[in-house]
């Protein structure tokens, strides 16, 4: 044992009973839906990854197929692999599922042309045929975070520069359309067919605040938001999801070069980030956690100080609309 | 050091919201702790220094000891000052 009341830290405190995991979690479903948010059935955007086809399988496990709606909803960008997995996972549980191109939607609303005026700010000559993605680095350096633009230009030369906040700030901005419009359009179908829309965060992305608020963040349910991404993948192997599911890397899919999510956002892979979170959840020293990442002592402070750091400065996006006085009567 | 801190404090309190206590903050508080500064606050007091100082702050540099005070951002400015304010006086 790892302490008086806690295993000892290996990838075995991941384990779950993936049965009664989805039975209580069905059964968790029916209630919230049925009695609390009074809706007959729920609609999952797919994106092609593992959290959101879980969650469309708990969904049809839940509910039935057929008071699941499904909808993929890619743009110019989008991996073109993402939305053929998303259809593959539909089919295979059998719910109703739609797609819905929003590239002329983010076009109109200037998506693309105010990320790519940022961008240009730092390298005026990208633009046509270039890719971009942002990386994140410092946090688990023991330094404060920051983000670099990293280019490619259609000649295949690859640059990165720091980028200033202004331009940080306004990329992601832009590119946060892309979450929002996709939620503006689930919930259209969510009003027509008075369904909840599942919103798809693991416990990784919901604690340390990898969502877009009144984007992907937006939901009347959140069915996997305690499950660890080790978890996720696990029930992905027990309902027999496609295999490029269950083996597909965890992607972001908003930019247009390939983004790890632990290159945009977390410090390490999510095996090893599951790992160093539960750890953080259960007071596990800082030596045991180096222990078991293969890394150093210093280097596992560093890691609880970056998720501590991240759910700090994340707070914000967990927060409801505050009000100057409380009002009971429709918030308790 | 003194011009230094009080430039930077009055960067901080014109352009990030202080409220309470926090606003007395003393020279050698962490922002953190204070909650007067989180990670893109850092970001923005960053473009601040390199543009009032005139120094490039390497991303190496970019620790809490160099930044997360009054204290620590002055001491740090003026390591890095001193290169090339040693450079201007030679050329004289």
């Amino acid at each position: 044992m790892g302490g008086e009341d806690r295993p000892a830290l290996t990838q075995a405190v991941l384990q779950i009973d993936c049965a009664a995991e989805v039975e209580r979690i069905a059964t968790g479903m029916v209630n919230i839906v049925g009695e609390r948010l009074r809706r007959r059935g729920a609609l999952v955007a797919l994106s092609g990854g593992v959290d959101s086809s879980v969650c469309a399988a708990l969904a049809a496990h839940a509910f039935g197929p057929k008071k699941v709606f499904g909808l993929t909803l890619p743009e110019r960008e989008s991996s073109p692999s993402s939305a053929t997995r998303a259809r593959q996972v539909a089919e295979q549980l059998g719910i109703p599922c739609q797609t819905e191109d929003i590239t002329g939607t983010l076009e109109a609303i200037g998506c693309y042309r105010r990320r790519d005026e940022a961008m240009r700010r730092v390298f005026p000559e990208y633009g046509e045929g270039w890719k971009s993605k942002i990386t994140i680095a410092g946090g688990t350096e023991g330094r404060i975070n920051f983000f670099r633009l990293v280019v490619e230009s259609p000649d295949g030369r690859v640059r990165k520069v720091r980028l200033p906040l202004r331009e940080y700030l306004q990329i992601v901005a832009a590119t946060n359309y892309k979450q929002r419009i996709r939620k503006t359009v689930e919930y259209f179908h969510a009003d027509r067919l008075h369904y909840a829309v599942l919103g798809t965060p693991n416990r990784l992305e919901y604690d340390q605040g990898f969502f877009v608020k009144n984007g992907d963040g937006a939901a009347d349910l959140k069915p996997i938001a305690h499950l660890y991404k080790t978890q996720v993948y696990a029930l992905a192997r027990y309902f027999g999801l496609p295999s490029a599911i269950c083996d597909a890397a965890p992607s972001t899919d908003v930019y247009t070069m390939h983004q790890k999510q632990d290159e945009f956002y977390f410090a390490l892979p999510y095996d090893k980030m599951d790992i160093a979170l539960w750890a953080h959840e259960h007071a596990v020293p800082a030596h045991e956690l180096a222990a078991c990442l293969g890394t150093d002592e210093k280097h596992a402070h560093f890691i609880y100080r970056d998720i501590e750091n991240k759910r700090a400065t994340t707070r914000y996006l967990h927060a409801r609309a505050a009000l100057i006085d409380r009002l009971p009567e429709i918030d308790d | 050091m003194e011009p230094i801190k009080r430039q930077v404090r009055a960067y901080i309190l014109d352009n990030f919201i202080v409220v309470g206590a926090s606003a007395d903050f003393r020279d050698s508080d962490s922002f953190i702790e204070h909650h007067i500064c989180d990670s893109t606050g850092f970001l923005e007091l960053i473009g601040f220094i390199e543009e009032e100082f005139g120094i490039k702050v390497e991303d190496e540099e970019m620790v809490p000891e160099n930044l997360d005070s009054l204290n620590g951002i002055a001491a740090y400015v003026l390591t890095k000052r001193a290169p090339l304010e040693q450079d201007a006086g030679g050329g004289r």
